[in-house]
């Protein structure tokens, strides 16, 4: 791990990457680097994110500045700039069950090619798909998703890494931590290494590329 | 009454001791608010949390303690947290006992379609597929009609949410379940008629020789 500026750590991000980016409706989202994204102007993003938040908020602040080209989502509806930047095809949407979305990305962390699930089957997510059969049951063949960047926020992060995050603001995190080729970390607190006991390490500091520095 | 209450009372009446419930948004968050006296049961947030307790008071609301649409909420004793994989773990795999559901149509064989108007609305599906697909029992809950429409319709025009049937459909009119696969009329609300009820439902019904009223 190597602690960085937000700065340097965004400067590390082409235009046209794929970015997978923690948060639900922006509730443990990393607003620093979502403004640092904006404010060095990286566009043309593919994001991977569970919603698109609300404009001014989360990863709505890409949308309002028009970065984002290609979005997969379980959720966009409660962002009104998403839907019409959708609809005016400047966003490309790939909507997808919310525990699917988890389960790709889970898979594409730990090394599966993807997940069966039943979600989907009998509905328009299951156009394209390869179904298979197992004990008699119909399952979704959905394949792992992977990103070249992970923005990932905790609550706590220790001078090693170790990430502990709190309350609801855990949500897509620890995944996302799992599934990229570079994970970039933002937290509430750097604290010292033991604040957090083993038991508690949610993402072992091996998973950690760059942890965002104070000040 | 009004609609949305008679709605929320009689599905809170379907929770029994014990029981890990999901509510969606709208017309479904109200039923936490009738869950009868010394009634222990868990709600579940998908976006990580057991034990969602009411709105906090003024003051007392932590920025990274929310439901699944961003806004405050509290934990009670006995809480816990965890993460999104966990979260649908817990719904698809069948450990959530009761899902609540808003809808957009109910067809006769108890499909469900509450995710997209094609061309209209687009929001995404978020949960809505894994939690119908995976809760032990499926509860939707909402208005009868909209703008004189019934939304229990012969078969759903809209994309459906799952293909699994859902097994109860509680509106400001009527409790509708499904057995053998057939809507059936299983109590009316009070003030309705049978009559009425099947006036606004375009959906066959099947119709017993006795049908109670609710009890809110």
């Amino acid at each position: 791990m190597k602690a960085v500026s937000a700065e340097e750590a965004v400067a590390m991000i082409p235009n046209g990457a794929t970015v997978m980016v923690g948060g639900f409706m922006g509730v443990g989202a990393p607003e620093r680097l979502l403004d640092e994204l904006v404010r060095q102007r990286k566009s043309d993003l593919t994001l991977i994110s569970n919603d698109a938040t609300l404009p001014g908020k989360g990863i709505g602040k890409l949308i309002d500045a028009r970065l984002v080209s290609r979005m997969i989502a379980s959720h966009i509806g409660l962002n009104p700039k998403a839907q019409q930047q959708m609809l005016a095809n400047q966003i490309a949407v790939d909507l997808i069950p919310q525990g699917t979305l988890a389960e790709r990305i889970r898979a594409g962390g730990c090394g599966l090619g993807g997940v069966l699930t039943p979600t989907g089957i009998g509905t328009t997510v299951s156009e394209g798909k390869r179904q298979i059969e197992i004990d008699g049951k119909q399952f979704l063949l959905e394949t792992a998703l992977r990103a070249e960047f992970a923005l990932v926020h905790a609550f706590l992060a220790d001078y090693s890494g170790n990430l502990t995050y709190a309350l609801t603001a855990r949500n897509f995190n620890p995944i996302m931590a799992m599934a990229a080729d570079t994970v970039i970390v933002s937290a509430d607190n750097i604290v010292p290494i033991g604040v957090i006991a083993p038991d508690h390490v949610m993402t072992p500091a091996p998973l950690v590329d760059y942890l965002i520095a104070n000040g | 009454m009004d609609a949305q209450i008679i709605i929320a009372r009689r599905v809170a009446r379907e929770l029994r001791s014990g029981n890990l419930v999901n509510l969606g948004i709208g017309i479904p968050s109200l039923v936490s608010n009738y869950v009868p006296a010394g009634l222990k049961v868990f709600f579940q947030s998908e976006n990580g949390l057991i034990g969602t307790g009411p709105i906090p008071e003024q003051g007392l609301s932590h920025p990274l303690l929310t439901d699944a649409g961003g806004k405050p909420i509290s934990a009670l004793p006995g809480a816990s947290t965890f993460d999104s994989a966990m979260s649908f773990g817990l719904i698809r795999g069948g450990h959530v006992d009761v899902t609540v559901l808003g809808g957009l149509q109910v067809d006769a064989a108890g499909h469900l379609a509450n995710w997209t108007i094609p061309g209209k609305m687009v929001p995404g599906m978020g949960g809505a597929m894994d939690l119908v697909t995976g809760a032990k029992r499926v509860i939707v809950a909402m208005q009868h009609a909209a703008k004189g429409k019934s939304k229990i319709v012969a078969k759903c025009t809209l994309p459906l949410t799952s293909a699994r049937p859902v097994d109860l459909v509680v509106t400001d009119m009527a409790v509708i379940g499904f057995p053998g696969g057939k809507a059936t009329l299983l109590e009316i609300a009070p003030e309705t008629s049978v009559a009425e009820v099947m006036a606004v439902t375009e959906a066959e019904l099947v119709i017993p020789d006795r049908v109670p009223t609710m009890t809110l």
